[in-house]
């Protein structure tokens, strides 16, 4: 073993507690192969993987076994989306024996005292780190919102590696908990003015398959929302596996990467990424919410929807604190009037939409267009909100 | 009889000997292996048809899903997992299945220095692989 284990972390590996001591050697063994020295505590967990369609029985009956084991978690941890909205399951279309399932995780989930928020943006549902704080996140747009946006400090976690992190505590120092593996590799001049959330995620989108693992700097977009943020990291984390990123007066105070290749992204660039994350023009389903929408964007979808009629079948996926919010606002009444549906705890990537009778979706999220066509076995159209929701009150 | 010991670095702790069953194709255990029966299903990968169960699985390298992990501890769970397994590189989803599954892993072995059915002793705790007959 190379690390060096405080006294405390020796304990936790002898630990009489056979879920603690598996916990411990995992991050041990993790430590070793990336050659971490030492474990650092960590202020918060966020565990993947909970989707009954995600993990499928051999995931369950691990957390079932781990629960049963006396897991517990020793810091805040929040669950990932489920397969279903909890609570509106038959609404949904998801068939009894996938929800039956699907209640055997959460209730491991509950034993282990695992948060069940199920969502994707636990920093807007309550589960918000400060700068350089140490956490263990698995979501991978949630590992690169906390990384860059806020300032965190999390590698891209496992289901399993982040679960035993939250266990324990404690996560192996490597990779991006080292300051000098949080610089720039790629400077990325924006030239086109993005406009919309969706034009952020196309950014994203064409950059996650060029960077791949590595960290850009973005200069020369003029601002940005929080919501236009959250789409560009999802797209990067999903078409490369883009962990940390920058902009320029805009996400922190990073010093421009001197050495670092330049690459340009021009009008041409957007326009085309528009076109390769389309398959289709008709679809059967348009969904928002991929990360989980933020209250800002319920409003504006019901803003939009207000005495409107929708052709066809639509979802906005939340987090449900969020949708508790929208409830009160009128947002959900809204859109459910105009034949919509908001969702809690689930989205259309995890829940098991092709089951459901759906082949095609519409989205504006790039991280949704690039999984649905291998997970949900969908076809995809991919565009701005206001654009889909003008086509499907039309 | 020649003993020939190719040596590598401890992933997941523990000793076992048994035939191997090599790949020279990376693996994603999502998709690709039944819990229930240990059979390799993916169409068209090297290894369909066959049973990973109690064979020491030599593989350059895993890819694919996260739920490869949860894989490898369902087989273990069900008694059908490898016996051991032999890595070129040992990414993180095949090293948390096999540390939690407790399935013996050593990795930094060239996977084409051991032959189909050669009969190997993995001493994952000294990280090291024998060769007992050629």
């Amino acid at each position: 073993m190379a690390m060096h284990l405080t006294a405390d972390e020796e304990a936790l590996l002898d630990s009489d507690n056979p879920a603690v001591r598996k916990a411990m050697e995992l991050l041990v063994r993790l430590g070793d192969i990336y050659g971490a020295d030492e474990m650092v505590e960590i202020a918060s967990a966020q565990a993947s993987g909970i989707s009954y369609k995600s993990i499928g029985d051999p995931g369950m009956e691990f957390l079932e076994g781990f629960a049963e084991e006396g897991a517990e978690v020793r810091v805040q941890t929040f669950a990932n989306p489920a397969g279903m909205d909890i609570d509106r399951w038959e609404e949904m279309g998801v068939s009894p024996e996938f929800a039956k399932k699907q209640r055997r995780i959460l209730q491991a989930l509950r034993e282990m005292g695992v948060t069940l928020s199920f969502t994707c943006t636990p920093y807007l549902a309550g589960n918000l780190p400060r700068r350089n704080q140490h956490i263990a996140w698995a979501e991978s747009s949630a590992v690169s919102f906390a990384n860059s946006v806020i300032g965190a400090r999390t590698n891209r976690e496992g289901g399993p590696s982040a679960l035993a992190a939250a266990i324990t505590g404690r996560t192996p120092k490597y990779g991006l908990h080292l300051p000098e593996n949080r610089t720039a590799t790629h400077r990325i001049h924006v030239d086109p003015s993005l406009d919309t959330q969706a034009d952020f995620a196309a950014l994203g989108s064409w950059t996650g398959s060029i960077v791949e693992d590595e960290v850009p700097y973005f200069t020369g977009v003029e601002d940005a929302t929080t919501d236009d943020l959250k789409a560009l990291g999802a797209a990067m984390a999903a078409t490369g596996a883009v962990a940390l990123y920058f902009v320029e007066d805009i996400t922190t105070d990073e010093t421009p990467p001197i050495d670092a290749e330049t690459l340009a992204f021009e009008s041409g660039d957007l326009e085309s990424e528009y076109a390769d994350l389309t398959d289709t023009e008709d679809t059967d389903l348009v969904v928002f919410g991929c990360p989980h929408s933020s209250v800002e964007e319920i409003e504006r979808i019901a803003d939009r929807l207000e005495g409107e009629s929708i052709q066809g079948d639509m979802w906005v996926c939340t987090s449900r604190s969020n949708k508790t919010w929208s409830d009160r606002q009128g947002y959900t009444d809204t859109i459910e009037a105009a034949g919509g549906t908001v969702l809690s705890d689930t989205c259309n990537v995890v829940a098991p939409i092709e089951e459901m009778g759906y082949e095609s979706t519409a989205t504006d999220s790039a991280k949704a267009a690039t999984y649905l066509p291998g997970f949900g076995n969908q076809r995809v159209k991919f565009d701005d909100k206001l654009s889909l929701l003008e086509e499907v009150t039309e | 009889m020649s003993h020939t010991t190719h040596d590598g670095r401890t992933i997941a702790d523990g000793e076992a000997t048994g035939a191997v069953l090599r790949s020279t194709e990376p693996i994603s255990f999502y998709g690709a292996v039944d819990i229930e029966s240990g059979e390799f299903i993916e169409e068209g990968h090297q290894l369909e048809g066959e049973n990973v169960s109690d064979r020491v699985l030599v593989f350059p390298r895993g890819k694919g899903s996260t739920v490869g992990s949860y894989v490898l501890y369902g087989l273990a769970q069900r008694g059908n997992a490898p016996a051991a397994i032999v890595n070129a590189e040992t990414e993180t989803i095949v090293a948390t299945g096999a540390i939690l599954g407790e399935i013996p892993c050593v990795d930094g072995i060239d996977v084409t220095d051991l032959e189909d059915g050669d009969r190997v002793n993995v001493d994952a705790d000294e990280g090291t692989v024998t060769v007992l007959e050629d």
